[in-house]
């Protein structure tokens, strides 16, 4: 009698696990913010990444045009939505062209903005290190010719070349 | 006959001087400062009556329609850049919109409106607020804005039938006879 008791509760524990959803063990996923609670700065570290091409050269978190307004509130509505900072540059990159990024991506003729300074660089460091080389040589070949030339030229005489050597020893 | 030993060493710093890779380096600085002086005329020179428009423009209308440049051949286009945000931009919609009404039986000309660096509900809010009928799009990418070099907006430009620059207008219209005027002109109506 006991044990037709056990075995019906195991069986009716087993129906119920069987039947019960799976418990994981995962995060839940945030809920994006609602709209409201994207604050200025959250705007801002957007913002100061991208230029708008009304206002050259300043950046869209602090320029005060009407243009502006509406593009940072642009930003606040897509963070506000659950976008990323990426898939907002992005958005921007697509509505309104790279320009509009301050840092631009290495891609297509911006690709030059990165490759060009290393190599003007690396050029600049080759021409100093050619003409000190050249210099060095120039110098090196300079010094022995001169007394060779100085050999040819001196006096038959004795006593004249004496001289000469030492007047020159003493110079 | 006594070689002078001088002339060879006289010879080798010169030599030196005018290596390969000194001409390399001189010849990519050349062709860079060409590159970029090609590049500040065209940006000083601007876009100019009679330049061809590139074809394959295409607008991407707030109402899903699509019109691409090469398609509208054997038409007149008016091309006019906006945005909500600009005074000026309001005050010649209504203009805009009465010219495109004179012109609405007719099948050679038609109005193109972009909104350039402008928010999509702030350009659809500005198109109904002043009842604008003619095809509008944003400016994707500024695709359209940089082939006209345009400076600010309103900017209004207007392709003959062959799809060559025809006439431009930097600023406001006064008034809808101005366009009238300027599209029949075009036309060769005028």
């Amino acid at each position: 009698m006991v044990m037709r008791r056990w075995l019906a509760m195991v069986s009716f524990l087993m129906l119920v696990l069987s039947v019960a959803p799976p418990v994981r063990a995962e995060t839940p996923t945030p809920l994006p913010p609602p709209p409201g609670t994207v604050t200025d700065d959250q705007v801002n570290a957007v913002a100061k990444k991208l230029y708008c091409p009304v206002c050259e050269n300043i950046p869209l978190d602090t320029c005060g045009t009407k243009a502006c307004e509406e593009w940072r509130e642009l930003i606040r509505r897509k963070l506000a939505e659950g976008w990323t900072e990426e898939q907002i540059l992005e958005y921007f990159v697509e509505r309104y062209g790279e320009r509009v990024l301050a840092q631009p991506r290495p891609k297509g003729v911006h690709t030059l903005v990165y490759v060009l300074p290393p190599v003007f660089i690396v050029a600049g460091v080759f021409i100093l290190w050619r003409t000190l080389k050249t210099w060095r040589t120039l110098k090196g070949e300079a010094e022995p010719e001169a007394p060779a030339v100085a050999a040819q030229d001196l006096p038959e005489d004795p006593y004249l070349r004496q001289l000469e050597e030492e007047l020159r020893n003493r110079l | 006959m006594a070689e002078n030993p001088s002339v060879p060493q006289q010879t080798t710093p010169s030599r030196r001087r005018f290596s390969w890779g000194a001409w390399l380096i001189l010849g990519g600085v050349l062709v860079l400062l060409a590159v970029l002086g090609i590049g500040v005329i065209r940006v000083q020179r601007g876009i100019q009556v009679g330049d061809p428009i590139p074809p394959e423009l295409t607008l991407h209308t707030f109402d899903g329609k699509t019109y691409r440049l090469g398609d509208l051949k054997g038409r007149v286009v008016l091309i006019n850049f906006w945005a909500s945000w600009c005074v000026p931009c309001e005050e010649e919609a209504p203009y805009l919109q009465q010219a495109w009404e004179h012109f609405q039986g007719r099948e050679d000309v038609i109005f193109l409106g972009l909104a350039w660096t402008d928010t999509d509900d702030k350009a659809r809010a500005y198109l109904k607020r002043f009842g604008i009928t003619y095809p509008n799009g944003p400016d994707l990418g500024t695709r359209w804005a940089q082939v006209f070099r345009i400076r600010g907006v309103p900017e209004t430009y207007v392709l003959d039938r062959e799809g060559r620059l025809a006439y431009i207008k930097i600023g406001p219209f006064e008034n809808a006879q101005e366009i009238i005027e300027a599209i029949y002109q075009v036309l060769g109506e005028g």
